[in-house]
């Protein structure tokens, strides 16, 4: 998945567009199950963070490619069908590298086909743009995805492990926070990300006009899922 | 090669296992529709007699996969099956509820993606249930569903008339709930005899 990094200025904001702006997990809080589920460890993260972004990119690819194609009636239909077809790949692809990982990730590597942000990318985007901005659109969306997740999963196994990436960094006193590995501690990292950047942007709206109270800037996150 | 007896999957599925809180599977309605009682019970119903039809058509797919050595399909053959019955759910609620399908809006559709319905056909044909442990899991799974968005349901109508912090209104506020609700789901930790 090599990305000609020397475009024009509006395919560099496509690519932009889902690390920070559209940030798939922090600003639109998509693809949650994932999120949740597999961010036990960093590098349970990054595998899954990029596996989504490769069928991200993928599909979006073909979607494009394919948007003329397609019947307006039946594009649901067959935007789901070429995204399993990539998962499916993956899913091999995965077993044949690391039968560890695969074993880790478990049923939810084929669940990425119920990730809404990949219906959500083809339909919004894909459908509606030339193959090159849609492919780059899907690979920032994907690489902000495999940060959100490394955020999240860098937290959890740091607090409920004691380690990053499988290296011990406390030393053999640290006692290890278990909830944070099991279901609840998931729901709560990813609220204290959502607050510090709610936190972040309440900042920027009160210095970007500095007269008025800090009560008129409405920087609630919209509760969409 | 399964030996769970259908009592011990119906409660795993319920209560320990939760789908949403200890699974995390159908997070996207967990955290969208579950704002008001009134559209949360519905939703969850609905989403159970997808899971159901989902669940049924998967085993006797998986069947046929199998005997044609077609295992490699399963996730698409699985997905497409789902489409279809959620379209059938949508027109019928369309036809008979038109009140609750507006109220649900987009959320209907996007049954489709999600990750409880395909995920009780994965996990049954990882587990290698027969059919009436098929049917077992997927009647829990969906009653834990819906219990599940009930109580979000309930807990966030209340929470409408607290004083929050501006910051962590929205999906955060939604989250810790989601979090406290698995904390306590876990205190049901082996009540149907463990796995």
């Amino acid at each position: 998945m090599s990305t000609p990094e020397k475009k024009a200025p509006s395919n560099m904001d496509e690519l932009l567009d889902g690390l920070w702006k559209q940030n798939p997990i922090f600003v639109m809080v998509l693809g949650m199950c994932p999120t949740l589920a597999v961010t036990v460890s960093a590098i349970n993260s990054i595998s899954m963070g990029l596996a989504t972004t490769f069928v991200l990119a993928a599909s979006c690819l073909l979607v494009s490619l394919l948007r003329n194609a397609i019947p307006k009636e039946v594009r649901i239909a067959s935007f789901i069908v070429i995204i399993a077809t990539f998962v499916t790949v993956v899913d091999y692809a995965i077993q044949a590298i690391s039968l560890d990982l695969y074993e880790a990730l478990g049923a939810y590597i084929k669940l990425i086909v119920a990730n809404c942000i990949l219906l959500g990318r083809a339909e919004a985007h894909a459908a509606k743009t030339p193959p090159i901005p849609a492919t780059l659109n899907a690979f920032g969306m994907g690489i902000g995805f495999t940060i959100g997740l490394l955020a999240i999963g860098g937290v959890r196994e740091i607090l409920g492990a004691g380690k990053l990436f499988g290296i011990s960094l406390f030393g053999p006193h640290f006692q290890p926070w278990v909830v944070m590995v099991l279901p609840p501690g998931g729901f709560f990292v990813l609220a204290c990300w959502l607050i510090v950047f709610a936190w972040f942007k309440q900042n920027k709206a009160n210095k970007s006009k500095p007269q008025q109270g800090c009560h008129t800037t409405p920087t609630t996150e919209g509760s969409r899922a | 090669m399964n030996h769970d007896t259908v009592w011990q999957i119906l409660l795993n599925t319920v209560l320990p296992g939760n789908f949403v809180l200890a699974m995390f599977l159908g997070m996207c309605p967990f955290l969208g529709v579950s704002q008001k009682l009134s559209t949360a019970f519905p939703m969850g119903l609905a989403t159970a007699f997808v899971i159901m039809v989902a669940s049924l058509s998967a085993y006797f797919l998986n069947i046929l996969l199998v005997h044609f050595h077609l295992e490699f399909l399963s996730v698409i053959t699985f997905i497409t099956v789902i489409a279809g019955a959620v379209q059938l759910v949508e027109m019928f609620v369309k036809k008979y509820f038109p009140v609750l399908f507006r109220a649900l809006g987009i959320y209907l559709p996007l049954i489709t993606t999600n990750c409880a319905v395909l995920g009780v056909a994965l996990f049954q044909t990882a587990r290698q249930y027969d059919f009436v442990q098929s049917v077992a899991y997927s009647a829990g799974g969906g009653a834990g569903f819906t219990l599940a968005l009930i109580l979000m349901a309930g807990l966030r109508e209340r929470l409408q008339l607290a004083d929050v912090p501006q910051l962590v209104q929205g999906a955060a506020l939604s989250l810790m709930l989601g979090g406290l609700l698995s904390l306590a789901f876990m205190g049901f930790a082996g009540i149907g005899g463990g796995e």
